[in-house]
C-alpha cells in the first residue's frame, strides 16, 4: 500500500493525515517497524491509531503508560485466585497437576501479550511511552525486536502475527536513543488552516462552512498568541461541537455563547485573560 | 532547483545514499550501516524519481527526534540540491574526506598546523563561507566568533580549571538537594519491605505472603538548568561559566543523576541553544570545539526576554518542574524590551522551584541594579548573587544551602 492509498484511506475513516504522517505509517506498515509519533498535546497522536485499526480492519490494543507501570499491568499475571480455588476443588478428587494450574487458563493476558497472541495483527497502542520508566522502556526494546515473550511457566511466546506497533510521546522526559533508533519516526505539529479545515469538516460535517471556517481561524490565531497550552486539534473539535449544541451560526453574533464556550479552548486563568473579547472580535471580523 | 552534480566516480545510487548517510553524521544524527541498509531498502518501497516521496520516507526512517526533524529538510537539500552552497561538489567531497578521516568538529583544532589548512578544511577554515554564518550580520560576527572560538574557548578547558568547576558545580548541587521527602516508595530493590503491599496482595493467594514487594525512598534527583548569556557584555566572564557549565553537566554525568543533580545547559545571545549535549562530551577538546560552533554570533547583542521566551516555548515542557533550579547567568544588560523580561519570568517561576540569577557585576563594589532589565527581573528572583570567577561561585555554597 503506498502512502497515498494509506492517506485516502485514513481519510475515509474521518482521519486527514498529511503526508509525511502517512509515509511514516505505510513504511512502518511495510517495514514492519514500529513507529514513533512525537508533537505537541491534542495533534491527534492517538487517534492515528484508531483510524489505523479502521483501516487495517482489525482490533486496537492500547497499553497506556504511567509512572511504575511493572510486567503485571503490561504483559502479563497469573490469576491466584482461580488457581486457589481450583487447588481447593481439586484436593476433593485427590491431588492437582502442577501444569495444569500453569495453563492459559489461569493466564491474564495484559496488553503486550494480549498484542502478541492475537490471531490477527493488531494495531498496538503504547500511549505516551515517556510517562513509562526506564526499565519498561528497555524491557519494551526486546519485545519490539523479536516480538517474543518469555513466560517462565510456560515457556516462549512468539508472535504468529507482528502487530502494528504505534508509540506516542509528549517529552516528558528524553526517550533513549536506542528505542528512537528502532522506531520510524514522525512529527506531528499543528496543522495548516485548509488541513484543520478539512479535519474540522471530517468530524463535523453538518457544520456551517462560514462558522468552521471562523472557528479554525481563531483558533489557529490563539495559537499564535503567547499561551501556557495551546490549543489542539481535540480543543478545536471540543468547541466546535459546543457552538454547534448551542445552536450558533456566526461567531460575530454569538456573544455570550463565545465567552461561555471559550471553556473548550483555554484552560488556564492565564490564558482566558490573554485572549479578550477584542482580540477575538478583531480576529472574527477578518474572517466575516 | 539546481541538483547537485556528482563526480563521476560515484558509482551508483548506493554510494550516493551513502554519502548522504555521512553527511547527516557529520551533522549530529546518530546513524550506523544499518540505517543505511534500510535506507536503500526504502528507497525501494516508494518511487525513488519522485523527491517528494524519497524525502518523506527517508526522513521517516532517519529521523530519530523532533529537533532532528526540522533540520532535516535543509541538510536534505544541502546534500541533493546544493542549497545555501556555491561549492557543492567540494563541500560534498568534503564530507566523504572528513569522514573517512576524523570528524569534522576538529578540524578547528588541526587548522594550524604548518601545512594547507585551508584545503583540508574549506568550510570551517573560511570565517566568511558561504552560508555558514546563516545569514547573520556576516563578516564581524563571524570573525570575532573565530577569534573567540580560538582565544577563549580553548583554552577555557584547562584540566585544572575544570576540575575546579566540577567540584564548585558538585558541591552546589549537593548543596541545593532536596531534603523534603522521608516517604518511601515502592521499588523493585528497595531496602526495606513493603508491608502493606505484601498484606494486600496475600489476600489474592489466600492469606499467603507469597510475592514480596519492596520500598525504599526515592532517588528525588534536583534539576538543574542554568541559561548563560555568552553576549557581548559578557564576554570576559563566559570563559569562567562555561567551564562551570561544564562542570554542572559533568557533575550530573558522574553521579548518572541518581542523587546528586541533574542538568541542563544552555547559551542564549540573540538566539538560544541548548548545549547540555555538547557540554556532556568526555572528549573536551571536541566539546570545546562543538560549542564554539554552535555559539555563532557569540559575543553580539542580547536578547534575555526573547532566549528566555524560546526557551520558554521549546524546552520547559521537559525541563522545568517543581523540583528545578533555574539559575540564569547574565549581567542584565538587554537589548530587547525589559518589561517583556519581568512577565517571562514570571512564567518560568511559576513551572519551577527557585531562580537564582548569578551576575558578574554584583561583584563590584558599588553596584546597583539599575539596568532596566534587573530592576523588571528583581521581584521575580529568589537571589540575586554575585558570581564572577570559580572560586566566587564555589563561595556561594551556603547561599544555595538556604534557597
Amino acid at each position: 500500500m503506498t502512502h497515498l492509498e494509506l492517506q485516502k484511506q485514513l481519510a475515509a475513516t474521518g482521519y486527514v493525515a498529511e503526508e509525511s504522517l502517512a509515509m511514516g505509517l505505510s513504511l512502518g506498515l511495510s517495514l514492519g517497524r514500529p513507529v514513533l509519533l512525537e508533537g505537541p498535546a491534542g495533534v491527534g497522536k492517538t487517534e492515528v491509531a484508531k483510524a489505523l485499526a479502521a483501516v487495517q480492519g482489525t482490533e486496537l490494543i492500547r497499553l497506556q503508560c504511567y509512572e511504575g507501570l511493572d510486567a503485571s499491568h503490561a504483559i502479563y499475571e497469573w490469576n491466584y485466585k482461580r488457581q486457589l480455588l481450583s487447588i481447593r476443588a481439586a484436593e476433593a478428587h485427590g491431588g492437582v497437576q502442577e501444569e495444569a494450574l500453569f495453563g492459559e487458563a489461569f493466564l491474564l493476558k495484559r496488553p503486550l501479550l494480549q498484542a502478541i497472541t492475537a490471531d490477527r495483527a493488531p494495531v498496538l497502542l503504547i500511549d505516551e511511552i515517556d510517562r513509562a520508566d526506564e526499565e519498561f522502556e528497555a524491557y519494551l526494546l526486546e519485545v519490539l525486536s523479536d516480538f517474543q515473550i518469555t513466560i517462565p511457566e510456560m515457556g516462549t511466546v512468539k508472535a504468529a502475527h507482528r502487530p502494528v506497533v504505534i508509540l506516542t510521546a509528549n517529552g516528558t522526559r528524553d526517550l533513549s536513543d536506542a528505542l528512537r533508533r528502532r522506531c520510524l519516526y514522525s512529527y506531528l505539529g499543528y496543522p495548516d488552516l485548509d488541513t484543520e479545515l478539512a479535519i474540522l469538516n471530517a468530524r463535523h460535517p453538518g457544520l456551517e462552512a462560514r462558522l468552521a471556517r471562523q472557528i479554525v481561524t481563531v483558533v489557529q490565531a490563539l495559537r499564535r498568541e503567547e499561551l501556557e497550552k495551546s490549543p489542539g486539534i481535540a480543543e478545536m473539535l471540543d468547541w466546535a461541537a459546543a457552538l454547534s449544541g448551542l445552536g450558533v451560526n456566526d461567531l460575530a453574533q454569538a456573544g455570550p455563547q463565545l465567552q461561555a464556550t471559550l471553556v473548550c479552548l483555554l484552560k488556564t486563568a492565564a490564558d482566558q485573560s490573554a485572549a479578550p473579547r477584542e482580540f477575538l472580535d478583531r480576529v472574527i471580523g477578518k474572517v466575516a | 532547483m539546481l541538483v547537485t552534480r556528482f563526480p563521476s566516480r560515484a558509482s551508483g545510487p548506493a554510494e550516493r545514499v551513502t554519502g548522504f548517510i555521512a553527511h547527516l553524521r557529520g551533522n549530529g544524527f546518530v546513524l550506523g550501516p544499518q540505517e543505511t541498509a534500510l535506507a536503500l531498502s526504502v528507497l525501494e518501497e516508494v518511487d525513488a524519481t519522485d523527491v517528494f516521496q524519497v524525502r518523506l520516507a527517508l526522513r521517516s526512517i532517519l529521523v530519530p527526534d523532533a529537533t532532528r526533524w526540522r533540520r532535516f529538510d535543509d541538510l536534505f537539500d544541502a546534500y541533493w540540491f546544493n542549497a545555501g552552497r556555491q561549492r557543492a561538489t567540494e563541500v560534498n567531497a568534503a564530507h566523504v574526506k572528513v569522514q573517512s578521516q576524523r570528524p569534522m568538529l576538529w578540524q578547528d583544532h588541526f587548522d594550524e598546523g604548518p601545512e594547507g589548512p585551508e584545503g583540508d578544511a574549506p568550510q570551517q577554515a573560511d570565517p566568511e563561507g558561504e552560508g555558514e554564518t546563516e545569514g547573520t550580520e556576516g563578516r564581524l560576527i563571524a570573525t570575532r566568533q573565530d577569534n573567540l572560538s580560538k582565544r577563549d574557548l580553548r583554552e577555557l578547558f584547562r584540566e585544572e580549571d575544570l576540575r575546579e568547576a566540577e567540584q564548585a558545580a558538585q558541591r552546589l548541587g549537593a548543596a541545593l538537594r532536596d531534603r523534603r521527602s522521608r516517604r518511601r516508595k515502592q521499588a523493585l530493590r528497595g531496602n526495606a519491605l513493603d508491608l502493606r503491599r505484601i498484606l494486600r496482595s496475600s489476600l489474592a493467594t489466600g492469606g499467603d505472603p507469597l510475592r514480596l514487594f519492596r520500598k525504599r525512598r526515592p532517588p528525588r534527583p534536583m534539576r538543574i538548568v542554568a541559561l548563560c548569556d555568552v553576549s557581548g557584555s559578557m564576554t570576559t566572564y563566559s570563559r569562567v561559566f562555561l567551564a562551570f557549565l561544564k562542570g554542572l553537566i559533568g557533575a550530573g554525568a558522574q553521579t548518572g543523576g541518581q542523587s546528586g543533580v541533574q542538568a541542563d545547559a544552555y547559551l542564549f545571545h540573540t538566539r538560544l541553544m541548548r548545549v547540555t549535549d555538547a557540554l556532556r562530551d568526555h572528549d573536551t577538546l571536541r566539546a570545546a570545539s562543538r560549542l564554539s560552533l554552535m555559539a555563532e554570533g557569540f559575543g553580539g547583542g542580547t536578547d534575555i526576554a526573547g532566549s528566555l521566551q524560546s526557551f520558554l516555548r521549546h524546552y520547559s515542557g521537559k525541563a522545568l518542574n517543581g523540583r528545578t533550579v533555574v539559575i540564569i547567568l547574565s549581567d542584565g544588560y538587554c537589548t530587547a524590551n525589559p518589561q517583556v523580561l519581568g512577565a517571562v519570568l514570571g512564567q518560568i517561576k511559576r513551572k519551577s522551584r527557585r531562580i537564582v540569577w548569578l551576575n558578574p557585576l554584583k561583584g563590584w563594589r558599588d553596584y546597583q541594579p539599575i539596568a532596566a532589565a534587573m530592576q523588571e527581573a528583581a521581584p521575580h528572583l529568589d537571589a540575586h548573587l554575585p558570581a564572577n570567577t570559580i572560586a566566587a561561585l564555589a563561595a556561594l555554597e551556603q547561599e544555595f544551602a538556604r534557597l
